[in-house]
């Protein structure tokens, strides 16, 4: 193959690719805003999700985050801390506890519904609930936050560690005014990635925080994130293709908006320790 | 000696508080998965007592109503639709790397990143409509029903190209810019450098994304469910619907029973093995950077 | 000799060490006695015994690798937080045992400051910096903070150049600015004996300079140790020297002594060897 026909063939295969991209992404725009308006973000959902909103929906989805964000980072923080700061590099009880990690982050979702419906609905009680839905969830999102907050920390110098240290800081002390603020970027940036793949979870949610798409009352109310309602909308009314369009516009607006935070974040974050040479 | 750690006056507890609350934390976070495994097992142990597993690959077929949990034709269309999906997504999303790294300008490459990963954080759910409101009725003319197999494999071959992608893109630019200006001053073609010296001195990362890809492929469930037709039947063709093991337990975990559900337990259990050691041997290859 | 700095606008007079302003109390402030130091299984410093003397400096010299900055870091027990690390013998600050497992190290290390061969200005404000340490050793009141940070600003010579962007980042200040800073906060906690492990080496000329006369002024009022490889700037600053060297792969002290005999007329063939030159 001549140098010219491998350059056609690269060329061709990344405009293949962005085609592809473009035109899911022309469709869903195509389809979905049509059908997107003020009155679909705030109103409910009637005639089965035909018409109507997404508006318990998108606060379902909202209550649903929470619950997991709040289970995870005091325990994903405590962890990466510990990881970071109290374990050798190559010493056991690191080791094996970032194995269990690593073996977690690679858990089919599928498995975790599984998991999540024996466990927090069945075994705990808590039912097809926001509640069991979020704590599902927080299973899913902390080996990845983990690791990521215990690099974040272990990328901050040691310089700062011991000039603490000699100044007869205790190690609490330092980590709180000195060590997390500077992990800040990484820590929030892997909180955003575990945001991101929990907004795009559908089958963990399905078999523990349920179908209803009445507004929910309580963390112990059954609620529909928007998620569950792409996939009811499509594989269950038939019909419902325009609202599950215009959901899905909504749901990848939403991940693109916590990406780009995350992103500004950070930046934000690093442009405020100005370093000199 | 008013020094003394016991003093009133120190701040030594505070740390001394810290470190086994830390360390609870840490192991709670690392019990979850014996968590996972534990009840996984509780819920799978009907059948897979005694020799109860030797039923999903003896069973004729998967009729779990009248106890015949024949698993075999899902496991061939799981591997089916991840195998045909990497065919297909690696040398698609190699060739993507390399048009990132070596032949768009700096402000393109940049572009098609994001694109790439865009493409990647869009959820399953949405490849899923996607696929069966566009893609399905575009086969279905060519040829009927539609939803079948290679809709499968087209809709994964597009979630797991931008893992494939972005890892390949990573581990290009770590090869070593000495080795590709030597490779140059050789007089060897962009494609010789690419092809002779760039990938072979990236392809343990490469390979390293290939498998977490195939991986990602094997547990992938919603967007699968949605396009392939779900019938359980051997993938005796491309166009035929088979039903994957994920999109399985997805569809039947509402209603099962008994020892019908404590196979779906089982099946997600192999398959969570199956997963695990791709990530593994994802993990141990593309882990070492090794120069050609 | 006269000697103009613009940075510090003052002149003063450098006279021999022996003759210079008074400071030296013969009095140990600290004492050493048969110290030895081992990472796990390598040992890197062996039998050192010596007095500290209050209100000096002490300057320690050697070779790299002689033990010198684990010795340092033994006085303050930073040595606690390196994995491994055995401590052996007696350090007593005046009547307080240093080595007592018991001992509360959050307050010794009030009583003993340490400055770092880099600069390590904590990613905070400059005024963050110096009330960090202060608030977390009990200083609450705002007026109490303000005057201790001013009078130790003003102690390193940093006070004009800072006083009106307090709450610039630390780390937007120059290499020299950043370790008079790091001087400074260890300043501020009015410590009575100062560590200083090559203050200046990673400087360029001009902040050396400006770094190595600051030491000079805190004579008298503060203990001072310091581990330098300048063998010039020993003689400059300091009243009492210690060369320590490499025997069979561990560390050991040589000699020790006042300054200026010790450089000129050097008991060991050792020193005198090192101090003119010939080895190290």
């Amino acid at each position: 193959m001549s140098d010219r026909a491998f350059t056609y063939g690269i060329w061709g295969a990344a405009l293949l690719v962005s085609s592809a991209f473009l035109w899911l992404l022309g469709d869903l725009v195509w389809h979905g805003v049509p059908h997107l308006s003020w009155s679909f973000l705030v109103s409910e959902p009637m005639n089965a999700g035909r018409a109507g909103g997404i508006a318990p929906i998108l606060v379902s989805t909202v209550l649903i985050l929470a619950v997991a964000l709040v289970a995870v980072v005091p325990l994903g923080l405590g962890a990466a801390v510990w990881l970071a700061e109290y374990t050798r590099r190559g010493g056991v009880s690191g080791q094996s506890i970032r194995l269990s990690l690593d073996v977690l982050a690679g858990v089919p979702s599928i498995v975790f519904a599984l998991f999540g419906y024996a466990f927090f609905c069945v075994f705990l009680g808590l039912g097809f609930s926001i509640l069991s839905g979020g704590l599902t969830l927080a299973c899913m999102i902390l080996p990845i936050f983990i690791r990521t907050s215990e690099a974040g920390l272990a990328a901050v110098t040691d310089e700062w560690r011991h000039g603490a240290a000699a100044l007869g800081m205790t190690r609490a002390a330092a980590l709180w005014h000195i060590l997390l603020p500077a992990a800040a970027p990484a820590i929030v940036a892997g909180l955003m990635l575990g945001i991101g793949r929990a907004t795009a979870e559908t089958a963990a949610l399905i078999f523990t925080s349920g179908y209803v798409d009445r507004m929910p009352e309580s963390l112990a109310d059954s609620g529909r994130a928007l998620a569950v309602h792409i996939y009811d909308l499509t594989m269950n009314v038939s019909g419902g293709d325009g609202a599950a369009y215009a959901s899905a516009l909504v749901l990848i607006v939403l991940i693109v908006a916590i990406n780009i935070g995350a992103l500004s974040l950070s930046d934000r974050w690093l442009t405020r320790r100005i370093t000199t040479s | 000696m008013t020094w003394l750690k016991t003093s009133s006056l120190s701040r030594w507890h505070a740390d001394r508080r810290l470190a086994p609350l830390l360390a609870v934390l840490a192991a709670g976070a690392a019990l979850i998965l014996l968590l996972v495994l534990v009840f996984l097992l509780r819920e799978a142990w009907p059948v897979l007592n005694g020799n109860g597993w030797q039923r999903f690959f003896g069973d004729d077929g998967w009729y779990p109503l009248e106890g015949r949990f024949g698993l075999l034709a899902m496991v061939w269309a799981t591997l089916a639709a991840a195998f045909g999906a990497i065919l297909l997504a690696a040398p698609l999303g190699l060739a993507c790397a390399v048009f990132v790294c070596f032949y768009a300008s700096p402000g393109l490459a940049k572009l098609y990143r994001m694109m790439l990963a865009l493409l990647a954080g869009i959820p399953s759910v949405v490849f899923g409509l996607w696929g069966l409101t566009v893609l399905v009725p575009l086969i279905a003319r060519w040829q009927p029903p539609g939803a079948s197999l290679f809709c499968a494999i087209l809709i994964l071959m597009l979630m797991i190209l931008p893992t494939v992608a972005l890892t390949s893109v990573a581990a290009l630019n770590a090869v070593p810019k000495s080795l590709l200006h030597g490779a140059a001053a050789l007089g060897l073609t962009r494609k010789g450098i690419i092809l002779g010296v760039a990938v072979p001195a990236a392809r343990a990362g490469v390979f390293g994304g290939i498998l977490l890809a195939t991986a990602r492929a094997l547990g992938e469930t919603m967007a699968v469910l949605m396009v392939a037709g779900n019938v359980v039947q051997n993938p005796s063709g491309l166009f035929e619907p088979v039903r994957v093991l994920t999109a399985n337990i997805a569809l039947e975990m509402a209603y099962a029973t008994g020892t019908h559900r404590a196979s779906l337990f089982a099946s997600g259990l192999m398959l969570t093995l199956l997963v695990l050691v791709l990530a593994s041997l994802a993990a141990r290859i593309g882990g070492h950077t090794r120069n050609v | 000799m006269t000697i103009s700095k613009p940075e510090l606008a003052v002149t003063y007079t450098v006279g021999d060490v022996a003759s210079g302003p008074p400071c030296c109390e013969p009095i140990p402030h600290l004492r050493i006695a048969n110290l030895s130091i081992a990472y796990g299984a390598t040992t890197v410093l062996d039998d050192v015994s010596l007095n500290i003397h209050k209100g000096c400096i002490t300057a320690l010299i050697g070779p790299s690798g002689c033990g010198k900055t684990s010795f340092l870091s033994a006085l303050n027990r930073l040595t606690d937080l390196m994995p491994g690390a055995q401590v052996l013998g007696s350090i007593h600050l005046n009547e307080t045992d240093i080595l007592d497992p018991r001992l509360d190290v959050l307050t010794l290390r009030r009583h003993i400051g340490m400055i770092f061969q880099k600069p390590n200005p904590f990613p905070l404000s400059i005024r963050r910096n110096l009330e960090l340490p202060l608030r977390e050793h009990g200083v609450r009141s705002r007026a109490v903070l303000e005057h201790k940070i001013e009078t130790a600003l003003r102690d390193v010579g940093l006070w004009e150049e800072v006083r009106d962007r307090l709450d610039a980042p630390a780390l937007a200040l120059s290499g020299g600015q950043q370790q008079r800073l790091c001087i400074a906060r260890a300043l501020v906690l009015e410590p009575s004996v100062l560590l200083m492990d090559e203050p200046c080496s990673a400087l360029d000329p001009i902040s050396s300079g400006v770094v190595e006369e600051l030491i000079l002024r805190l004579r008298g009022r503060y203990t001072v140790v310091i581990v330098t490889h300048n063998l010039a700037q020993a003689r400059r600053i300091a009243n009492y020297a210690a060369f320590f060297w490499m025997k069979e792969r561990v560390g050991k002290l040589i000699e020790f002594g006042h300054c200026r005999p010790l450089f000129e007329t050097p008991t060991h063939p050792l020193t005198a060897a090192y101090v003119s030159g010939l080895s190290g």
